[in-house]
């Protein structure tokens, strides 16, 4: 009989920091560049050169924590990873240990369907990046079969983020939405890039599962090489099936280091555990304890921006947006913050998005200008906004209107007043071009009257033409409905 | 000629810094085919240098060090200049960049003259552990000179340089200092940057100068001190200029004698030495209290834990793939392995053996983390002995300079360090300074002893201030010639 398995996942993550410069030298941290171009003593590991931490990135790591609700303790430290490998140019590299920068926090996460989710943080750490070996001479990449390796070390040095989730993650999809999550909230505090195509995200999976229904974990295995969402999600999905199917076959799942191949969708074992590393941690001597000022982290705690899942909330809670349209808003951070003060202006939520969403969008697209730096000012929006709630123009002089405003047409209130375009309510004004409509078309009115209810339709469209948009058009279908049965 | 006479002359213009640099190579021909100081002679950087020093004096410049020839323990980087730590690892790489404390001396005038042996990567106390050359003791060329820093010693002492560069980081100036009749001075650890020296155990090595008089290190050390942003600890707090406070006399200083640092265990004549310093420093206006270091006996162990876990660490780098040594091996291990197995000495690959076991999981507490407790006490030690004295005074090393092969197992050379370790692992500023002579059994030349002093930490000033009073007093750096030739005039 085979049990309900419940699979649980953990995901570490290693983000590249976007700081003007390395993390214990003064070489600039750029992408790519000529192989060794952005070097120098320190980060080549000369012999003699010394590290010496740069400030900014251990405040992003600080910040970082703090939009997850970290605990940041008053004292930190670097410790040293020994091991051998040679694309790490002092054959150590600079860690945190057992005193990181940052412990706890949550990171929370919606589904597709909106549902709001979170799994903890265990720490957030700091540490250096590898240079990057290219392995040469055999054809295929490879190490095995190559005859040399060439090495570049413009990215050692480079700092490097290690945040690290409690094994609270339960689906393929959960992992996936919580690395959404994590991604978005990082491009918010605009620490990284986050572009796992460049590297500057790169991700491992521990995956295991147990009987649903128990506590204990079960035993885990590794997931490695996953170079995209969709190879995350396909790799952990993979590998739970074949944890499942190990076990439900009455056998056991080693502990184990796994990679996951993306052509033939399988992960495939690596080294196992007993052939791990003794790294030989200890604080590193060339650099003193770090003392985290509390008046630092309160100033950094107000000046955090707003973050993608408070973002999510209020849209979808309070403004009643869809996930889609949320989600939209808020991968486009500053569209998303030239929303938010439309709506602290219009007090009109889905009318602002619709605009914001819609029509300017596709100007935006268009043009290739964005909606917050075109000459449509927030003010502006949220007069048209105002205008279409209080029904004085109608939609489609309101299309019309934000055309103009793209052009630098300014107020809208002003180009209604101008040229006269408020929609006309007054009855009477209606009337008139109601009579004159129903007069200039009295074989269309006689088909009314002989059953032919359709062509309503086209005669209000008439009285809308005649008042050159204006016209109230609910006003005047009613007005011409009761014309034709008087 | 003393490194402050040097400078005045050469910036009144006396003579010029060309002519003492082209004296000092030519001492250096003559002299160092025995004494071997040198690993690698800078001569052409020397003369370009002394030329620029000249030009800059033509105009006006005012240089503390102006012409100094110095000699640089081949741990520390010059640009352009070979820099070996006397290893085979090494023994082709030219620096790319200069070390701090080296570009603030050349700044201020100095000119260097050559790359020092000194046992590899500064582990050992005889210059025996170098594995490119041998230097010998000028005093008397069948012994060591001291070690580490035992070419920069010598070279100083045969009249090869004014100033010698030291590091030190568990005595490697002050014995050597002691065994050539010469001035070692090691600061507070932080005071000099460690940029650019070539780290054997980072949280001990501190670099320090060498020299014929208190006033000559005072000299040095007032150019290298002070903060330094490419080294993270590198203190920065303001520097007290040194070389004009060197006092006539101990007036008002407390001296504390160690009780447990007995000197009867050093023989007779050295015993009575000690005592004779001792009772100098009192004749000087010091009252003489006695205090206990009763952790210092537990320096040694805690220092062949410490700098051997750090130092099997920062060698890790010398791996063969991107500088230095490389011996080709069927995979990237097995080069790895065959590199560092040709490329390392026995002393370096016991060090290496040691820490890495010290740092293994399941020893890490029981080596290393006991090592740092065991250091913060000796540290407290000090704190409170210095609670009822200014200064300590005490032996600088277990004996006078030894003879070749004398120590060939590692621990009697490991002892040699006993009475400077404890000071290292406290971090604070000790010296060595010549304290007298004795001719040891079955020698027949006289060698020099030093007394070490030791103030609390940033207290250099009234350490070099003190020794200042106790070299004029007592002199005893004068009272015999090196073996060697006459130093030039
Ligand atoms: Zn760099």
């Amino acid at each position: 009989m085979n049990r309900a398995w419940e699979p649980v996942i953990g995901i570490e993550c290693h983000v590249e920091l976007k700081t003007a410069t390395k993390m214990f030298c003064g070489c600039r941290n750029e992408f790519g560049g000529e192989p060794n171009t952005k070097t120098c003593p320190v980060c080549l590991g000369m012999p003699g050169a010394l590290p010496v931490p740069n400030a900014k990135a251990i405040e992003q790591i600080v910040r970082t924590g703090l939009a997850f609700g970290a605990e940041i303790p008053a004292f930190s430290k670097f410790d040293r990873k020994n091991y051998f490998y040679p694309d790490m140019p002092k054959d150590y590299q600079i860690s945190q240990y057992d005193m990181p920068l940052t412990v706890g926090g949550i990171v929370k996460y919606w589904l597709e369907d909106g549902t709001m989710k979170q799994c903890r943080l265990t720490r957030i750490h700091l540490e250096e990046d590898t240079g990057k070996s290219t392995h040469a001479g055999s054809g295929d990449g490879r190490i095995a079969g190559s005859s040399y390796s060439l090495l570049d070390f413009n990215r050692a040095g480079v700092p490097l983020m290690e945040c690290v989730s409690e094994p609270e993650l339960h689906s393929a999809r959960d992992a996936v939405a919580y690395l959404e999550s994590l991604r978005r909230t990082l491009l918010a505090l605009e620490v990284s890039d986050v572009k796992m195509e460049e590297g500057s995200l790169r991700c491992d999976a521990n995956v295991s599962v147990r009987v649903a229904g128990t506590t204990e974990l079960g035993t885990k295995s590794e997931i490695k090489n996953m170079n995209s969402f969709r190879s995350v999600e396909r790799a952990i999905a993979s590998e739970i099936a074949r944890q499942i199917e190990v076990l439900d076959s009455g056998g056991r799942v080693v502990q184990e280091t796994r990679g996951w191949d993306e052509l033939h969708g399988v992960t495939h074992p690596m080294r196992s555990k007993e052939e791990a590393h003794d790294y030989r941690y200890f604080p590193d001597p060339d650099l003193v304890p770090l003392a985290i000022a509390r008046n630092d982290v309160e100033r950094w705690k107000e000046k955090l921006p707003t973050l993608p899942c408070e973002r999510f909330e209020r849209y979808t809670g309070e403004y009643g947006l869809s996930v889609n349209a949320a989600a939209q808003l808020i991968d486009n951070i500053p569209l998303a913050r030239y929303f938010d003060e439309v709506v602290a202006r219009s007090e009109n939520p889905q009318q602002s998005s619709n605009f914001v969403l819609g029509e300017l969008s596709r100007l935006a697209n268009e043009t290739g200008v964005a909606v917050g730096d075109s000459n449509v000012t927030v003010e502006h929006l949220a007069e048209l906004v105002a205008l279409v709630q209080s029904k004085r123009i109608n939609s489609k002089i309101a299309k019309e209107l934000l055309a103009r405003m793209w052009e630098g047409g300014g107020s809208p209130n002003a180009i209604v007043e101008r040229e006269g375009l408020a929609q006309t309510s007054d009855p009477s004004a209606v009337e008139r071009f109601v009579d004159e409509v129903l007069a200039a078309n009295a074989a269309v009115v006689a088909d009314y009257k002989a059953g032919k209810t359709n062509v309503l339709g086209f005669l209000v469209g008439q009285v809308m033409k005649a008042s050159r948009g204006k016209a109230d058009p609910a006003l005047a279908n009613e007005l011409v409905k009761k014309k034709l049965s008087s | 000629m003393n490194a402050a006479e040097i400078a005045r002359d050469v910036s009144a213009r006396r003579v010029s810094a060309a002519e003492v640099t082209a004296a000092t190579l030519a001492r250096v021909q003559a002299v160092d085919g025995d004494v071997g100081a040198y690993l690698t002679l800078l001569g052409e950087i020397a003369r370009s240098s002394a030329a620029r020093v000249d030009e800059r004096i033509a105009a006006g410049e005012h240089l503390a060090l102006a012409g100094v020839p110095i000699a640089l323990k081949d741990n520390m980087c010059l640009e352009g200049a070979r820099t070996t730590c006397a290893s085979k690892i090494l023994e082709h790489w030219i620096a790319p960049y200069t070390a701090t404390a080296v570009a603030r001396l050349l700044e201020a005038g100095a000119i260097p003259i050559g790359k020092a042996n000194c046992d590899e990567f500064a582990m050992g106390s005889s210059c025996e552990n170098s594995a490119l050359g041998v230097t010998r003791n000028p005093y008397d060329l069948a012994r060591v000179p001291g070690g580490s820093s035992g070419g920069s010693a010598a070279a100083v002492a045969a009249g090869e340089a004014a100033i010698g560069l030291g590091s030190d980081t568990g005595g490697s100036i002050r014995e050597p200092a002691a065994f050539c009749n010469l001035v070692g001075f090691k600061p507070t650890y932080g005071r000099v940057s460690r940029y650019g020296l070539i780290a054997f155990a980072s949280s001990l090595d501190q670099i320090g100068p060498l020299a014929r008089s208190v006033e000559d290190a005072a000299l040095a050390y007032d150019i290298m001190a002070g903060y330094d942003p490419m080294d993270a600890t590198s203190l920065d707090r303001p520097v007290e200029r040194t070389a004009d406070s060197l006092r006539a006399d101990l007036a008002g200083l407390r001296v504390g004698i160690v009780r447990e640092f007995d000197t009867k265990a050093l023989g007779e004549r050295s015993d009575a030495l000690y005592r004779e310093a001792y009772r100098d420093l009192e004749r000087l206006g010091a009252e003489l209290v006695d205090v206990s270091l009763p952790t210092a006996d537990y320096g040694l162990a805690t220092y062949y834990l410490i700098a051997p876990a750090e130092c099997s660490s920062n060698l890790a780098r010398f791996d063969g793939v991107r500088y230095g040594l490389r011996v080709e091996g069927a995979d990237v291990r097995a080069m790895y392995d065959n590199t560092r197995a040709a490329g390392f000495g026995p002393e370096v690959k016991r060090r290496i053996l040691i820490g890495t076991h010290a740092l293994s999981s399941g020893y890490y507490d029981a080596y290393y983390v006991r090592a740092q407790k065991a250091r913060t006490l000796i540290a407290r030690d000090f704190e409170r002995a210095f609670a009822q004295c200014d200064l300590i005074a005490c032996p600088a090393a277990s004996c006078p300079a030894f003879v070749f092969a004398a120590k060939s197992d590692p621990y009697s050379m490991y002892l040699m360090d006993y009475y400077t370790i404890p000071m290292s692992l406290a971090g604070l500023p000790a010296l060595s300074v010549p304290c007298g002579w004795t001719v040891p059994e079955g020698g027949n030349l006289p060698l020099p002893i030093g007394l070490q002093l030791c103030a609390p930490l940033f207290g250099e000033k009234l350490l070099l201030g003190a020794a200042a009073a106790y070299e004029r007093a007592t002199n005893h750096a004068l009272a015999h010639p090196a073996q060697i030739g006459t130093v030039p005039a």
